[in-house]
Order: C-alpha cells, then sequence, then structure tokens
C-alpha cells in the first residue's frame, strides 16, 4: 500500500508540476474563431497566433505578422477557452493552430496541442514549415495533421513572394514524411506570380513523392485582406491582380490531380 | 371521385394495429408506440412529385402570384365557421386530398368572434367591404373577444399598452397557440370520440356547479357541437368521418379534416397542426405492406396535404403584419425526436414531409421543426442538414431538453412552445418589454419617449454616472410592477376568450382535464444584458433632455458583449431571465394556469426597437432589438460559436416556452463541399443540443440573399463568410469587396 501511496504521490507530484509549468507558458494570441470550417476537418477552434517570419504579398493577415499585434495570454487560458467548445469539435472536428506563424512559438504550440490531445481532440498545425525545424518530435506527436502552406514551387518564386528561402519548408516536408505524418498542402494561387502550370507539376510530383499528403486545396488568391495593408500604412502590391478564374483553379487541381493527389 | 380514391377500403379500420390501451380509451401516443415503425437508413428510397401534382401546385402558383400582387386574393364576406361555406377546391379532378378554408383557394374568411375592429381594418386595408349585416350583429346583438377585453382593462394596462412596454397582446384577434390533436379524428373517428366525451361530461353531473364546473360543462357542450359540425362539414366533401379512417389516404383525409375545421373558426396567431407525420406512417407502411399503395402514392398524399398546409390564409391588419411580417400562420408540424423508450421517432414519413420542400419548392408553411437529438438515426441527421443547406425552411428544438418536461408525444405551437398534444393548452401572452422596463428604472417610471408616466413614480437616477448596482436596484421593482401589470392583462384577454372565441374544435380534441401554460415573454434581453454589461465594465454617463430625462447615454471604455461566451455578461442575461421569471410566478394567473416565458421575439424585435428610446448600451433609438435570444448585430465577434455558447447557457428552466436564436451562414463558411457542409451543419447541431441550447432557426444563405443583405443589413447581423481561412462578417465589408465576394464565392460554391 505504501509503495503505491508513494508512486502515486510522485505522480500527482510530476503532473502537478507539468500543469504548473505549462500554465506558466504565454504566448501570443491573435484571434480565436470558433466556427471554422475551411482549416481541417470539420468544425475547428481556430487559434490565431501572431508573428510571422513571412512577408508574403498576398498576406491578407499582415495585422498577424507581429508578435505584439495579439495579446499575451497563457497555456491554461487558451485551453480554458477550448474546453467551452468541445462539445461542438469533439465528435468530427478539432483545434487548428494557425497564424502568423504558430511556430515562431513553439513552446507555446506544444503546450496547447498536448493540452488538446489530453482532451481527446484533434489538431492541426497550420504552417509555412518555414520553421519547421522548430517542431520537435515531443511537439508532433502531439499533431494529427499539418496543413503545409507551400508558398511556391522554385526557391526563387519563394524568395521574390515571402521574402524567404523554400528550402525549410522543403526540408521539413520530408521530415514529416519520414514519420509518416498525415498532411493537407495548401497552396494559394496568385495570377502572374504562383500560376505556371510546369512549376505546379514539379511541386506535385515532389508532394505526390511524400506519400504522405492526403489532400491539396488549391486557394484561390483573392483582396479581402487589401485594407489591413492600408491600415498598416503598408505598400499593397497586388492592387492590379485580380483573383484567379474558375478554369484557371480547376487547371490548378488538375495538375496535382494528375500527379495522383486528392485536390480541392 | 378521382382515381387515386379507388383504393381498397378495409373491413375493420384497425386491421394489422397492435391492440392496446388505446383501443379502449383515447391514447394516440399508446398507439404510435405500439405501431410504428422507426427508420433508420438514409433518404435514398423516397420519390419526386407526380406530374399530378406539379401541375395541381403550378396551377396554385398563379393564384399566389395574384395573390402577392394585391396583397389579399379574395375575401369571403359570410362570417366564418366550420359550416359556413360550401366544399372548396383547386381542382377538384386532381385533388387527393380535399378541404378549403372557404369555398375557393386563397379567399380569406372574416373571424368577427375574435374582434369585429380587426376585421374590419383588414377588409378596408385590402379594399374589401364589410357586409352590414355583420357589423349590425357583432355590434349590436353578439360581443366579440376583444369588445370583452376592453371592458375590463384598467387605465395602467391601456398605458403600458400605448407606450408599447406591452405589445402584441391577442386582444383584438385569436391568440392560436392551441393544438388539437387532430389525429383522433383519423383514428377514432368522430362518433367515438363524442361517445368518450360525453362520458367525461356525464362524470360531473354530481359535482359541485361550482363556476369553473359551469363553464366547463358548458365548453363540453360547444366540443359535441363543434364534432358534430365538423362530420357535417366532411359529409360536403363526400367523407363519412363518424368511423375511423381504414387507410393511409382515409387517415391523411380525416387528419386534415379536423385541422380545416380548426381554421375555419380560428385566425389564431399560430395554428399548428401538432406532430403528425410518425403517426400517419403507420398507415402509409400498413398500406405500403399490403401492396395497396407504392411509395410514389404515399408521397403524393403527402405533398398533397402540404400544399393544403400551404395555403392556409387569415385576413390581417397591416398593423400586425408589421408585428409578425410575411403572413405567418404558422402550421408547425413536429418531426423526429426520440421516444421515452430511446426508440427514435423517425420514420420513412418524417424522411417524406421533408421532401416536400423539393417537391414543392421551399416555403415558410407548414414550419417544419426537427426535434433534435444526438440519438436521432445518422442518416436522418444529415438529410436534415442537406434540407437546411438548400431551402433555408427547417428550424430545430432539443428533444433531450424538452423530453423529460413533455414526453415523447409533445408538438410545437408557433415557433418554440413545448405541448404535450391533446393534453396541454397555453395561454398566448406576447411580450413585455424588457429594454424599455429598464430605462423605466433609470427615468422613475417616465417613458423616455413620450415623457409619460407609465410605470410607478419611483424616484429616478439623479446621478450623471450609470451606477450597476443603483440600477439594478431600481430595476427588480420596476420589473415587479411590469410583471403584475402584465399578468393582469393577460388574465383578461384569456377570460374572455374562453368566453367570446372559445376554440369548440381544437378543445374537443383535448383531454376534459388538461394543463394550462400562461405563456409570457420578454423582448430585449441582450440589450438589458449589454447595457448593465456597459454600466458594470465600462463608463456609462446620462444625458438628460430638457424634461429631464435620461435619453442619451455616453459610454467610455469597452465592455464584455452577450455573445461572445463571456460569463461576466452572459450571467446577467441569465440573472434577467431568472429574475423576470420569478416575479411572473409570483403573479395569479386565469383558471390556475401555469406561469411560463419565452425568449422569442419573431418579426417584433423591429417595431419593439422603433418604440425604445436610446439605451445604455449604445443602441440608438429606434434602431430593431436582436431577435429572440441573439447577441445584438454585430457585436458578437469570437464566431458563430461563441455566439451560440452564450445563447445555450440561458436556463430553459425559468424560460420553459422556449428560447429563440437565429443562426445564419453561407454555404462555404459551412465547408468546402457539400458532403462537408452537410456533416458540419449536423455536428454543429449536435454540439448546440448537447450544450442545452432550446432552439434554432438555421438560415444557410445564398447569393440573392447576400444581395438583399446589402441593401438590408439590419436583417443580417451574423452572416459570415469565409474565404480560404479569412472569415469576415459580411456587412462589414465595403459595398466594393461585398460585390467582390458575391461575384466570386458563389461561382466556386455551384
Amino acid at each position: 500500500m505504501r509503495a503505491t501511496d508513494s508512486v502515486q504521490a510522485r505522480h500527482a507530484v510530476a503532473a502537478s508540476a507539468v500543469a504548473v509549468e505549462r500554465a506558466c507558458i504565454e504566448g501570443w494570441v491573435h484571434s480565436t474563431e470558433t466556427f471554422g470550417t475551411a482549416d481541417g476537418p470539420g468544425i475547428r477552434y481556430v487559434l490565431f497566433m501572431s508573428g510571422c517570419p513571412l512577408r508574403c504579398q498576398y498576406c491578407h493577415n499582415p495585422d498577424t505578422w507581429h508578435r505584439h499585434d495579439g495579446t499575451l495570454t497563457t497555456v491554461e487560458e487558451v485551453l480554458a477557452d477550448i474546453a467551452r467548445y468541445r462539445g461542438f469539435i469533439r465528435a468530427n472536428g478539432g483545434v487548428t493552430l494557425s497564424g502568423g506563424e504558430p511556430l515562431v512559438q513553439p513552446r507555446f504550440c506544444k503546450a496547447v496541442l498536448h493540452g488538446c490531445k489530453s482532451m481527446g481532440l484533434h489538431t492541426a498545425l497550420d504552417t509555412s514549415g518555414y520553421l519547421g525545424h522548430l517542431a520537435d518530435d515531443e511537439l508532433l506527436a502531439d499533431v494529427d495533421l499539418v496543413l503545409l502552406d507551400i508558398k511556391a514551387a522554385t526557391g526563387r518564386r519563394c524568395r521574390s513572394l515571402t521574402g524567404a528561402e523554400l528550402k525549410p519548408t522543403i526540408q521539413f516536408a520530408e521530415d514529416l514524411a519520414a514519420i509518416n505524418k498525415a498532411v493537407w498542402l495548401r497552396y494559394v494561387l496568385v495570377p502572374g506570380l504562383t500560376d505556371r502550370l510546369d512549376e505546379i507539376a514539379s511541386l506535385a510530383t515532389f508532394a505526390a513523392g511524400l506519400g504522405n499528403v492526403e489532400r491539396v486545396d488549391v486557394l484561390p488568391f483573392h483582396k479581402l485582406g487589401e485594407h489591413k495593408w492600408r491600415d498598416l500604412g503598408q505598400d499593397y502590391r497586388l492592387e492590379r491582380v485580380q483573383p484567379p478564374s474558375p478554369e484557371l483553379l480547376e487547371q490548378a487541381r488538375e495538375t496535382f490531380r494528375a500527379a495522383g493527389l486528392l485536390a480541392h | 371521385m378521382n382515381a387515386p380514391t379507388k383504393i381498397a377500403s378495409r373491413q375493420d379500420p384497425w386491421a394489422g394495429f397492435v391492440a392496446g390501451v388505446w383501443s379502449e380509451k383515447v391514447d394516440v401516443r399508446g398507439f404510435i408506440q405500439a405501431n410504428y415503425t422507426p427508420y433508420l437508413g438514409d433518404a435514398a428510397f423516397l420519390a419526386g412529385p407526380t406530374a399530378r401534382t406539379t401541375a395541381l401546385w403550378a396551377r396554385l402558383q398563379e393564384l399566389v402570384k395574384q395573390e402577392q400582387q394585391k396583397g389579399v386574393l379574395d375575401v369571403s364576406v359570410l362570417p366564418s365557421s366550420i359550416l359556413a361555406h360550401e366544399a372548396g377546391y383547386i381542382d377538384q379532378t386532381n385533388e387527393i386530398i380535399v378541404g378549403l378554408q372557404t369555398d375557393a383557394p386563397l379567399k380569406r374568411a372574416i373571424m368577427p368572434n375574435g374582434g369585429l375592429r380587426m376585421v374590419e381594418g383588414g377588409l378596408q386595408a385590402f379594399g374589401f367591404k364589410m357586409d352590414p349585416a355583420v357589423s349590425e350583429i357583432w355590434s349590436k346583438y353578439r360581443k366579440d373577444h376583444n369588445s370583452g377585453v376592453f371592458d375590463v382593462y384598467s387605465p395602467e394596462i391601456m398605458k403600458a399598452r400605448k407606450s408599447a412596454i406591452l405589445t402584441g397582446l391577442p386582444d383584438a384577434y385569436g391568440r392560436g397557440r392551441i393544438i388539437g390533436d387532430y389525429r383522433r379524428v383519423a383514428l377514432y373517428g368522430i362518433d367515438a370520440l363524442r361517445a368518450f366525451k360525453k362520458e367525461s361530461f356525464h362524470e360531473l353531473d354530481d359535482a359541485d356547479f361550482t363556476e369553473s364546473v359551469i363553464r366547463l360543462r358548458e365548453e363540453l357542450s360547444e366540443q359535441f357541437r363543434a364534432l358534430d359540425e365538423l362530420k357535417q362539414m366532411a359529409a360536403k366533401y363526400g367523407f363519412d368521418i363518424g368511423r375511423p379512417a381504414a387507410n393511409a389516404r382515409e387517415a391523411v383525409q380525416w387528419t386534415y379534416l379536423a385541422y380545416l375545421a380548426a381554421v375555419k373558426e380560428q385566425n389564431g396567431a399560430a395554428m399548428s397542426i401538432g406532430r403528425i407525420s410518425t403517426f400517419l406512417d403507420i398507415y402509409f407502411e400498413r398500406d405500403i405492406a399490403a401492396g395497396l399503395i407504392s411509395e410514389e402514392q404515399a408521397q403524393e398524399m403527402m405533398d398533397d396535404l402540404v400544399i393544403k398546409l400551404r395555403i392556409v390564409r387569415f385576413l390581417r391588419t397591416p398593423e400586425y403584419d408589421q408585428l409578425f411580417s410575411g403572413d405567418p400562420t404558422w402550421v408547425t408540424e413536429s418531426i423526429g425526436g426520440v421516444g421515452e423508450d430511446g426508440r427514435p421517432l423517425v420514420t420513412r414519413s418524417s424522411f417524406r414531409i421533408l421532401r416536400t420542400l423539393y417537391n414543392l419548392g421551399p416555403a415558410p408553411e407548414p414550419n417544419l421543426t426537427v426535434l433534435w437529438s444526438e440519438k436521432l438515426p445518422r442518416g436522418f441527421k444529415e438529410y436534415c442538414a442537406k434540407v437546411s443547406i438548400d431551402t433555408c425552411s427547417v428550424q430545430y428544438e432539443n428533444d433531450e431538453l424538452m423530453r423529460p418536461y413533455w414526453g415523447d408525444d409533445y408538438g410545437i405551437a408557433c415557433c418554440v412552445s413545448a405541448m404535450r398534444i391533446g393534453k396541454q393548452m397555453q395561454f398566448f401572452g406576447a411580450r413585455a418589454n424588457l429594454a424599455k422596463t429598464m430605462l423605466y428604472a433609470i427615468n422613475g417610471g417616465r417613458d423616455e419617449i413620450s415623457g409619460e408616466q407609465i410605470g410607478p413614480r419611483f424616484e429616478p437616477i439623479h446621478g450623471d454616472l450609470l451606477n450597476y448596482d443603483e440600477v439594478v436596484a431600481k430595476f427588480l421593482p420596476m420589473m415587479e410592477w411590469l410583471s403584475g401589470v402584465y399578468m393582469k392583462s393577460l388574465n383578461a384577454i384569456h377570460y374572455m376568450h374562453d368566453k367570446y372565441a372559445y376554440e369548440r374544435i381544437e378543445m374537443a380534441l383535448h383531454d376534459r382535464d388538461i394543463l394550462r401554460t400562461m405563456a409570457c415573454g420578454i423582448a430585449g434581453l441582450s440589450v438589458v444584458a449589454d447595457s448593465l454589461s456597459a454600466m458594470r465594465y465600462a463608463k456609462v454617463s446620462v444625458i438628460r433632455d430638457e424634461r429631464g430625462l435620461a435619453t442619451d447615454f455616453n459610454i467610455e471604455g469597452d465592455y464584455p458583449a452577450y455573445g461572445n461566451n463571456d460569463e461576466r455578461v452572459d450571467s446577467i442575461a441569465s440573472w434577467a431571465v431568472e429574475t423576470f421569471m420569478g416575479y411572473l410566478e409570483k403573479q395569479h394567473a386565469y383558471r390556475d394556469a401555469t406561469p411560463t416565458m419565452s425568449v422569442l421575439t419573431i418579426t417584433s424585435n423591429v417595431v419593439y426597437g422603433k418604440k425604445t428610446g436610446n439605451t445604455p448600451d449604445g443602441r440608438k433609438a429606434g434602431q430593431p432589438f436582436a431577435p429572440g435570444a441573439n447577441p445584438m448585430h454585430g457585436r458578437d465577434h469570437k464566431g458563430a460559436l461563441a455566439s451560440m455558447a452564450s445563447v445555450c447557457k440561458l436556463p430553459y428552466t425559468c424560460s420553459q416556452d422556449g428560447i429563440s436564436y437565429t443562426f445564419t451562414i453561407v454555404p462555404n463558411a459551412l465547408g468546402p463541399t457539400e458532403k462537408e457542409r452537410v456533416s458540419n451543419l449536423a455536428a454543429m447541431l449536435d454540439g448546440y443540443f448537447a450544450s442545452h441550447g432550446h432552439h434554432i432557426n438555421v438560415n444557410v444563405f445564398d447569393r440573392e440573399t447576400l444581395l438583399h443583405a446589402m441593401d438590408h443589413p439590419e436583417l443580417y447581423p451574423q452572416l459570415t463568410i469565409r474565404v480560404s481561412g479569412y472569415a469576415v462578417n459580411f456587412i462589414k465589408l465595403t459595398r466594393e469587396q461585398q460585390l467582390d465576394v458575391i461575384n466570386r464565392t458563389f461561382h466556386a460554391c455551384h
């Protein structure tokens, strides 16, 4: 009896130490959406975190670039809020960490993801993969699905579009493939910037070769975030670019399908 | 008789049914439980419309078009009753289920027993003339409900009515919200029902003849008379409904004729039909099993019944239409739910009645209401979700929440009011304006618009800043005062309605001894919650006019608004519901009714808003309230689920007449593909009801609606759009962006 007691006590101490540590972790949260249906399967609680290393020309949330655009929030607060929606998201939805770039705050992500898994919720990580090296095995163990936003098919285009290299993203995609982590690839189609079918085809070949890409979402570029650039006093360079035509969208999707991928 | 009538009949109308207590005494629920077959599959078995159905419906559409142009197609100036009109048809040889309110389709009846003034107003508004003989009878020889009520109203009630702190009271028109158990006519036939009633009448022969016993005996005698008239009315259409229905077609016809008698005699605010589809299913399945009818014919009967229910009309005044816009009749049919034994009450006919929304196209009537439970079969849940997405014509209510109160054979009257069918009725009480009551608390009982002293003369608030505790301390006695005036007016109304416009046929299809509720209601809940939250968490200063009345408010700082799942303010909303219900409970209600309350406005939130001044939450004078229990427009910024979660916290125990929530979403926001939209909506409903939400209107809007929303943003406070990871409130976009969304999103959608 004694031995069991002390084991239990030790477990309790350990558990509470983890809980205390977790509660102390804070992160920058931009906003939340309680009824997300576009960021992963089913109904998603989407946590938009602030801070992003990329500066995509088409970004529709430039108000999340800097960490301090958000509010400093404890993991405990985040999890308590998620818990209130458990009834809606537990059956066939879950929680999606998005941003900004969630991996700017890996420790915070890890704690939130772990808390979600403890609640029995499905988790998704919406990331550009640029900071993929910060997602360690422990973090990924609590991720059910990665929504990997590949911004462009070539390094050169990626640099001009986002100001950053493509390589880390490719490396992250390969790392995820190595551990067979489920991935939904996301590709924003911008006329004149990311609509070259030969480039899309090579990306599709790469993605199909990974073996863990369950589906591809081709997202049409839109300008709903344009006013945010103006509000921030920034120059919006895509003012003249129009959203892709339905035909172009379908062509892009077909290109992914031709490589054997499921594309929406 | 036309071809489809040649369906074989049976010697014994109950042949093949499992007998039980229901065979000995009136017990429709017992009959259903013993004989229905739950259906656990999907919608694949359903049949489309026949050519006959489509042609009949098209013919009717021409009349509907004319009606829309004129407002009212035609009026029969003959005072209506069960027997007043001869048989009427749309197209006799092509109708399967027959019967019209008057002698022609869409020709409205006048019902002066409710109130001659309403009849005069309605006729005049649409260019019709009153028969002088009718005016003479109802002013010289026969008193109406409306006159009775005004004979007894107190000056205080008159003032409360005029200032619109009480609005929509059924004191000039039929109260409605009573559901006859129309199924009884099909199951037992009129002769047996009359005999049962007679027995219950004579049980009282030796009772003391107190006022209540005398009233009851007179009412029962009226009920016998109404049953006899119903039988004669059916005979005009060639049916002998003295005996039980012997096949599916007769079951539908008998049930409908019973309902028809009710809408020939009463122009109630809501004339619900009850919970008939699973009951009728037993007859359909029996005939299908016997090879007498096919699925197509079963569907055809359902379609024809629904055609009839869609053309129920009442003559109403423009003032009435302003309160409840769109010519509603609330022919509410409750579908699905789960039985007390755990078996779903979903049958093939639950699907068939929803299918009418495709066979005949979407429509607001009958008001199809799905009683939702997590335990409903998946196939049914998904079909409901699909129908909602395609037609926006379905509302949902929480069966798990209501069953413990009302059993498993309740129906919904009007929008949200549950009642055991044939065993319970309500005295409909419209609603009290809680937001105005709060202003009265601040202004010492004076109306913020007219300046008149309406409420009791309290000391007004003198300070420049509104202090939460001080306002609440004055709000409490003001609510108590209002609950008293309110209950007095309702007692007067229902006493007179029983006396001068008694629902003879509807009550004939109830048990003799029933539960009565006094269904009060409130409007402006979210305005009250946000105002009090502003006082507590921000700084609200008062701006007074030359009369010394607080007529405007200045808010400094942010406050938590109801609709964001924020306990600080959600608890205030729940408090308001509990508190006002607490006061209502203390009042004496006519006929020992149990007071209940609803948080429901229908479309009257616009009128309430119009008649209420600036409020401390920042809402401007004249701006509409949010409908029902909804958060105020645009203040729920944390997404749909946060908004729902706030509503779910309102306690049903204190609002047993229902808590209404209207939810609006565009298809794309529900998910990228149709399959995902269907499963997400079903999951959302599971979540909402598991969180104890009571009622939800689901709107999944389309492009046309968005165009409408651009011109009428006030009607679409929550229209959410999502475009690849970005969510916005549609009405907050610039016009240019709205057009952009309209032009683009919907291509992707269809």
